[in-house]
């Protein structure tokens, strides 16, 4: 296993603020590996460490295998990078955007047009190659961006937040893209997301990043069966009933919302015939019934007790506050 | 030298693709050199000049213009900024200070550009250039003045978070180094106490230059002009490359 990124205790403080908290993990080469937190989470920060754009206030980090702190060029060299904004030049058209960022890495002539046609082709911009990027949509301009970030063959890709703002369509499209460069390429990609979906359909291992520190990292897999299995919802106007009835060796967790009960357990689609014979030999009746997969969702939930929306809306409150702090 | 020609040539591709800027960029210094020059011309009597108000109007509006562009052109760093792009020139594995000097190297070509269409027009209005090395010691000013300027405008655009300060450096800096330049007068023709705090305004010699190059007379000596705006450009260069190593995004 060829180790693509190692942090050791990185921390990153903005005034009293710690934004990043001390936090260790490694990247395996080849892997998607996914940052997942609400905004304000420190994910960005953690990023712009580790691309050399913000030094750590403490710890230590090797990108590729090179000191972020030693020698920034060269972990530069190794990395591409596609920020959060947009950092096109509007006025320029696709193929000058792409050729200044080959001059920028000194990519010689011949290899630079060769690579900048392969990958506007993979992009599939290659017949907007001329268009200024100012008439380009959205997603459009994010594909540009991600075919820019791997002009110079790099070993590491950041992608911050790489589907923001993007119609579900054009995001489906871009997932598709990121795993086949992962897999033909054996690029290792770092992304930065707040949408679970994207985390759990793309990455390898997930970290689970809250008020700068990782509480938790594995595989999405992993992640959700640690529920204890899959959620079963019951509707019934007897709940009580129905909770009583399914307190089963084979059932994890009983919960009761208002008239619906929520049970986990492992392998629900095998197990729901069980409930069904037990609760109509009990004569309890049964309005509804649902099976539903674990999501992240329900991993952030259960590490935070909270949901990241309402993780996100207490973050900005926060910073309001800090700022407002330090304007007194 | 890759890399500053890297962002010297995304500055001339900026530069030919904004036709509106180009002509924004030449309109106030023609109309300047019309209307003062035309309305002015049979009133302002010059001792000394050739008492043509119009032809000693040229330079100072050549060197308006080079400035007022290079200004821009330095200021342009915090679109860049504000647009996102700034960070794709900073996370590349080059120097900053080679990002600086092409910057300057291209804010600089733009504004020589934008003169030399001023005084192209110029000709239509009666400057008559003789001499091929009077041309050329023109145009060596007007690159000092606008290497001068785009550097200068990276510094304070190294400093400033967004555009709203602009029209503050606009109206305290740039209007006052152009009003006390002797672009639209002579020194000579000014009050003795102001006479001082005009030589230590950089452009006069740059003006002063320029007008030597055009009419082959000025008021300070060239070769000292040469080394005040020369001096000056090396000094905002160094200035501008400081500023901009510590510039944040």
């Amino acid at each position: 296993m060829t180790v693509a990124l190692q942090i050791q205790n990185l921390s990153r403080h903005f005034n009293d603020l710690v934004a990043v908290d001390n936090i260790s993990f490694e990247i395996r080469q080849g892997e998607i590996f996914g940052l997942l937190g609400p905004n304000g989470a420190g994910k960005t920060t953690t990023l712009s460490m580790l691309a050399t754009m913000l030094e750590p206030t403490s710890g230590s980090a090797t990108v590729n295998g090179i000191d972020i702190r030693k020698d920034p060029d060269g972990v530069r060299k190794s990395i591409g990078i596609v920020f959060q904004d947009q950092s096109l030049d509007e006025e320029l058209t696709a193929w000058e955007n792409m050729d200044f960022h080959g001059r920028l890495y000194r990519i010689p002539k011949a290899t630079r047009n060769r690579r900048i046609t392969e990958l506007l082709t993979l992009v599939e911009l290659n017949d907007r190659r001329d268009d200024i990027v100012k008439t380009f949509s959205g997603g459009m301009r994010r594909r540009l961006e991600i075919a820019r970030g791997l002009l110079h063959y790099p070993a590491v890709l950041f992608l911050d937040e790489p589907t923001l703002g993007l119609d579900p369509q054009t995001r489906n499209h871009l997932w598709q893209y990121i795993a086949t460069l992962a897999q033909d390429n054996g690029i290792t990609i770092i992304l930065t997301t707040h949408y679970m979906e994207e985390a759990d359909r793309l990455c390898d291992r997930i970290a689970i990043i809250d008020h700068g520190r990782i509480i938790a990292i594995d595989t999405p897999k992993n992640l959700k069966d640690g529920l204890g299995g899959d959620l079963v919802t019951i509707g019934s106007p007897e709940p009580a009933a129905v909770a009583a009835a399914l307190r089963e060796p084979w059932v994890a967790r009983v919960e009761t919302h208002n008239d619906n009960v929520v049970v986990s357990l492992k392998n629900a689609d095998r197990h729901v015939s069980s409930i069904v014979t037990l609760l109509n030999t009990l004569q309890i009746p049964i309005t509804s019934i649902t099976i539903h997969k674990p999501t992240l969702e329900d991993v952030f939930l259960s590490f935070t007790g909270k949901t990241i929306r309402e993780e996100e809306a207490g973050i900005k409150e926060q910073m309001r506050m800090h700022q407002k702090m330090l304007r007194h | 030298m890759e890399i500053i020609y890297t962002i010297w040539l995304r500055n001339m591709l900026r530069f030919v693709r904004s036709k509106s800027r180009i002509i924004g960029s030449i309109s106030m210094p023609l109309f300047f050199l019309l209307f003062l020059g035309f309305g002015l011309n049979s009133v302002v009597q010059l001792p000394g000049i050739g008492g043509n108000y119009i032809l000693f109007l040229v330079p100072g509006m050549v060197a308006m213009s080079v400035m007022f562009t290079s200004v821009f052109s330095g200021i342009q760093v915090i679109w860049d900024k504000q647009f996102g792009f700034l960070k794709e020139t900073l996370v590349a594995p080059v120097s900053r200070l080679e990002i600086m000097l092409g910057q300057t190297a291209g804010g600089a070509t733009t504004a020589v550009l934008q003169g030399f269409l001023i005084l192209v027009l110029s000709l239509f209005i009666g400057l008559q250039v003789s001499r091929v090395t009077g041309f050329l010691i023109a145009l060596l000013f007007m690159v000092l003045i606008g290497i001068s300027f785009t550097a200068f405008g990276i510094a304070i655009a190294s400093r400033m978070e967004d555009m709203t300060g602009f029209q503050l450096i606009m109206n305290f800096v740039i209007f006052p180094i152009f009003g006390l330049s002797g672009a639209l007068f002579p020194i000579s023709s000014l009050p003795a106490w102001i006479v001082p705090v005009t030589m230590l305004d950089p452009l006069t010699y740059g003006v002063e230059g320029i007008r030597y190059g055009l009419t082959g007379v000025s008021q300070i000596n060239p070769l000292v002009c040469f080394a005040v705006i020369g001096g000056f450009s090396l000094t905002m260069t160094a200035i501008g490359a400081f500023l901009f190593r510590k510039i944040k995004i």
